[in-house]
């Protein structure tokens, strides 16, 4: 059981990456489907840095850095392109996010294939840089609270860190004011004073960079290199888990964890089959559906998306 | 009052695409502690000028300066730096945020503001700022504004909304504010208040842009008035000095006739009768509250209430649209029968036949024969060939709101956002003529030369201005997308028409059209049912009318013989004894009348 919430936490962390800057993203009025392909192009970049460092010697907490500054770097130039399309271009943000999303998964495919022998080339960076235990080293001590809350990688405590911080400016200062407004209203915004498209362009950057540290986290600490499962699929439990969260950062990050089980919970079931167990990854979907449910009929504007999202906004449009 | 110009525009000409010049060589000037009225039509320019200056638009060409200094408004910063503030038709407010944090948004904080060095401001606490709440709301209360700021705005009433637009303004430290259509919202008493304030503003040295295309708003509260006619100017004067008739003049460029053609109901015989409906909205709270009446063929039953008293609920009630929480609706439908000859033996089964129907001439026109005496009846009939038309009785509970259209009631509602019921923006003129016919098409491809007959019907017969009949409706400016949307319900000759706001926001001119074209429904005996806002009209066009209050009924009323001061009592309060005017009166009145 400890192992499974241990793992649970762990691939719930993705969720998280992915869904903080969705959540940050959709605040701006952008509901930006291509987050899988970001993780994707996330990932590129975070082994990508990993590889180069390590086999330039560095130390462990510089791999680390290099390789989170390409993740964010990459994922940043998702959402940079992403938002050229949908806020400069005003191009349908659905289709410019389906897009984006085969670009990266593309991407990602095409650049595992030219590594080449994958796991040998960067998995020996990822078990030095991300698996050692932030706080005990090696020696972790061994009671089931360590195990479950201190035996992570640094990057799980970076999502969470990365949650509560994108929370906090949401919800306490002016500028994260100022950007509920714009996703809300932006001609309330606009008319307020608030320089929209910069804060739609910068929402949407920065998003995108911290949903590419998840990408990043899943290759290299998750699957310990290994470039057999598919990114995609956990990028589109990320945005499912933005509605399960309400589009809350603070929710997110226990739905994130609940999500992991859910997540991870048909490996560790006996006795089934494997037929049986790819249905059962429907759970979290299946649970997002019946959260909506029960919020339909609360009907409070407080548990809604921002109203404006995925509306293109142009001020001088009649 | 000052000389100096607080704004002057010189020549300033916008367009929008290729085919619509919204303002042409403009010319306009605002005097420093004055109260200048914009009056024009629909689509003259108004909004599209102001908009200009509170940085919304900028201009193809043109000059604006501002008290004295040549500008460029690139956007709203820009014209705050100026001191202009407006306040939109449609409000710019955050409705998930609180009063206090949309007055509060965006706004400049000066740099010894709050904490740390300067490149982490952005970052700075908005809890800091709950202490310019307390000063915000100590100043709101001193105003006598009454106002809550902690309260979110979607539990605002529209008044209310308004204030909290107005004090965004002011607490930017505008001193030069433009309002746009700010009485279209708010009840008569509400528009008394907003003229105190405005005036009161003015005192203090604000010089004041209103838009408006109400006259007697206009010589109510502005000190001049700038007239602007098809995105030109025509004149700036001042409105001591010129008359209601005059304004009229230079808005419409000709005379127009100000009285509605108004003839006598004809054949006043129940179509629709109401009985005890109420209706429940989303919320919980009862809009519609056992609410009775008829609707009569041959009448225009007007519906006066201050908006949001349940007009709307009731309407989209019968139609179907919104599940009506108990009451019932008959709806009598004429249904033609054989064409029977009389003779003056008949008249037992003349009579019992004239309680449950009515007779037609061949040639169409009606026979009453109701509480006609026993001599005229023979003479009427004897020998005659008529047509019978038989009511059948149908009870709308259980019908589905297409059922209910296919039976003849047709409900053209005009909504605030003229777009969002009834027509799809991005389909033509054509398309849209089509959502109502294409069921009764039994091809699986569509044919568009019947709709494309109806679309340039309405265009010529409405004198809508649009490029072609292709053009997507949304680029159509607000009042001929109601033209098109009237024009449609009409032309599908129905039996009960529940027209409401048809003429909202619309110029005078497409108003009268559209006061023509519901006569012309009334003389062909269909029950019409107007929902309006603008009691002179509701006096003028109806034969009863119907007030409501709180989503009661008020009072039915004979539209000929009551004054609008008993009408805006009944608006405001339910009377002890409600008066109830049936559709007997009318019978009465159409027999004077014929």
């Amino acid at each position: 059981m400890i192992t499974v919430i241990t793992q649970a936490i762990r691939f719930g962390i993705v969720f998280l990456y992915g869904s903080t800057g969705e959540i940050l993203i959709e605040k701006s009025g952008h509901l930006n489907l291509g987050i899988p392909g970001i993780m994707c192009l996330g990932g590129v970049g975070g082994c990508m840095g990993a590889y180069w460092t390590y086999q330039a010697g560095a130390p462990a907490f510089l791999v680390v850095l290099v390789a989170v500054l390409m993740a964010m770097l990459f994922g940043g130039l998702g959402g940079l392109l992403y938002g050229v399309f949908t806020i400069t271009m005003r191009c349908n943000q659905n289709v410019t996010g389906l897009s984006l999303t085969t670009f990266g998964a593309g991407i990602l495919g095409f650049w595992g294939t030219q590594m080449g022998e994958k796991e040998i080339m960067f998995a020996p960076a990822s078990r030095y840089a991300f698996t050692p235990s932030l706080f005990f080293g090696n020696s972790t001590p061994d009671n089931w609270f360590t195990t479950i809350f201190m035996s992570h990688g640094v990057l799980v405590y970076l999502g969470i860190l990365f949650a509560v911080i994108v929370y906090l400016i949401l919800n306490l200062t002016r500028t994260g004011l100022s950007l509920r407004a714009v996703g809300e209203n932006p001609a309330a915004a606009d008319a307020a004073g608030i320089p929209v498209i910069r804060y739609k362009y910068v929402s949407c950057v920065i998003g995108a960079a911290i949903s590419g540290v998840g990408g990043a986290f899943y290759l290299l600490d998750c699957t310990r290199g290994s470039l057999e499962y598919m990114i995609d699929a956990m990028g589109w439990l990320a945005v499912a888990l933005v509605i399960f969260s309400l589009w809350r950062p603070n929710i997110s990050i226990f739905g994130s964890f609940i999500f992991g089980f859910l997540y991870i919970l048909p490996r560790y079931i006996e006795g089934v089959g494997l037929a049986e167990k790819e249905l059962l990854k429907v759970i979290p979907y299946a649970v997002t559906a019946l959260v909506l449910i029960v919020i339909s009929f609360f009907n409070k504007k407080e548990t809604q998306p921002p109203a404006a999202l995925g509306l293109p906004y142009f001020r001088e449009d009649r | 009052m000052g000389n100096n110009l607080a704004i002057e525009m010189v020549n300033i000409t916008k367009a929008f695409g290729t085919k619509v010049v919204a303002n042409k060589h403009v010319n306009m000037d605002l005097r420093e502690g004055e109260i200048l009225a914009v009056l024009g039509e629909n689509g003259s320019g108004k909004t599209t000028l102001m908009n200009m200056i509170a940085g919304i638009y900028t201009p193809d060409s043109g000059k604006i300066i501002v008290r004295g200094e040549e500008v460029v408004i690139k956007s709203p910063i820009d014209a705050f730096r100026y001191h202009i503030g407006m306040i939109h038709q449609h409000f710019k407010l955050v409705d998930l945020f609180t009063a206090a944090d949309n007055i509060l948004l965006g706004e400049r904080m000066p740099d010894d503001y709050g904490h740390g060095p300067k490149f982490f401001r952005w970052l700075r606490f908005n809890h800091l700022s709950r202490n310019r709440v307390k000063d915000l709301q100590k100043t709101v209360d001193r105003y006598g504004f009454g106002l809550d700021l902690s309260r979110k705005i979607y539990d605002m009433s529209v008044s209310e909304k308004q204030t909290v637009e107005i004090i965004k303004v002011l607490y930017r430290g505008a001193d030069i504010l433009i309002l746009d259509e700010p009485t279209a919202v708010l009840t008569p008493q509400e528009i008394d208040k907003l003229f105190a304030v405005l005036r009161k503003m003015r005192n203090e040295g604000k010089s004041i842009i209103i838009i408006t295309h109400k006259l007697n708003e206009v010589m109510a509260i502005s000190d001049r008035v700038c007239v602007l006619r098809k995105g030109e100017h025509i004149a700036t004067v001042e409105t001591a000095k010129t008359t209601e008739k005059e304004l009229t003049d230079m808005m419409v460029g000709q005379k127009i006739d100000l009285n509605i053609n108004r003839t006598g109901p004809v054949q006043p015989l129940p179509r629709l009768m109401v009985r005890d409906m109420s209706v429940v909205n989303k919320e919980g709270r009862t809009v519609v509250d056992h609410v009775s009446f008829d609707v009569c063929g041959g009448e225009i039953l007007g519906i006066a209430g201050i908006s949001g008293n349940g007009q709307k609920e009731l309407l989209e009630g019968i139609a179907g649209l919104q599940p009506k929480a108990g009451g019932d609706v008959i709806f009598r439908n004429p249904k033609r029968d054989k064409p029977v000859t009389f003779y003056h033996k008949d008249l037992k089964k003349i009579r019992a036949m004239a309680a449950e129907g009515f007779f037609h001439y061949p040639d169409g026109e009606c026979v009453d024969l109701r509480g006609k005496k026993d001599k005229e009846v023979i003479r009427l009939v004897n020998g005659e060939q008529l047509l019978f038309y038989e009511d059948e009785i149908i009870d709308l509970k259980d019908k589905t709101p297409r059922e209910i259209q296919e039976l003849g009631i047709k409900l053209s509602f005009v909504p605030e956002d003229r777009l969002n019921m009834g027509l799809v923006g991005n389909m033509s003129i054509v398309d849209n003529m089509m959502l109502r016919s294409y069921r009764k098409s039994r091809s699986v491809f569509v044919n568009r030369k019947r709709p494309k007959q109806l679309a340039d019907d309405i265009i010529r017969d409405l004198e809508v201005v649009t490029p072609s009949d292709m053009v997507p409706v949304r680029r159509l400016s607000g009042g001929n997308v109601q033209k098109v949307l009237v024009g449609r319900e009409i032309s599908s000759s129905p039996k009960v028409l529940m027209a409401a706001y048809p003429v909202r926001g619309l110029d005078i001119n497409s108003s009268y059209t559209i006061y023509n074209l519901l006569n012309i429904q009334k003389r062909k005996n269909v029950a019409v049912v107007y929902v309006g806002e603008d009691l002179d009209v509701l006096l003028a066009l109806c034969d009863r009318i119907l007030v409501l209050c709180g989503g009661r009924v008020s009072g039915i009323v004979d539209a000929r013989h009551i004054t609008k001061e008993e009408l805006g009592l009944m608006m405001t309060k339910v009377p002890d004894i409600v008066p109830s005017y049936t559709y007997e009166g009318l019978q009465k009145e159409a027999e004077d009348n014929g």
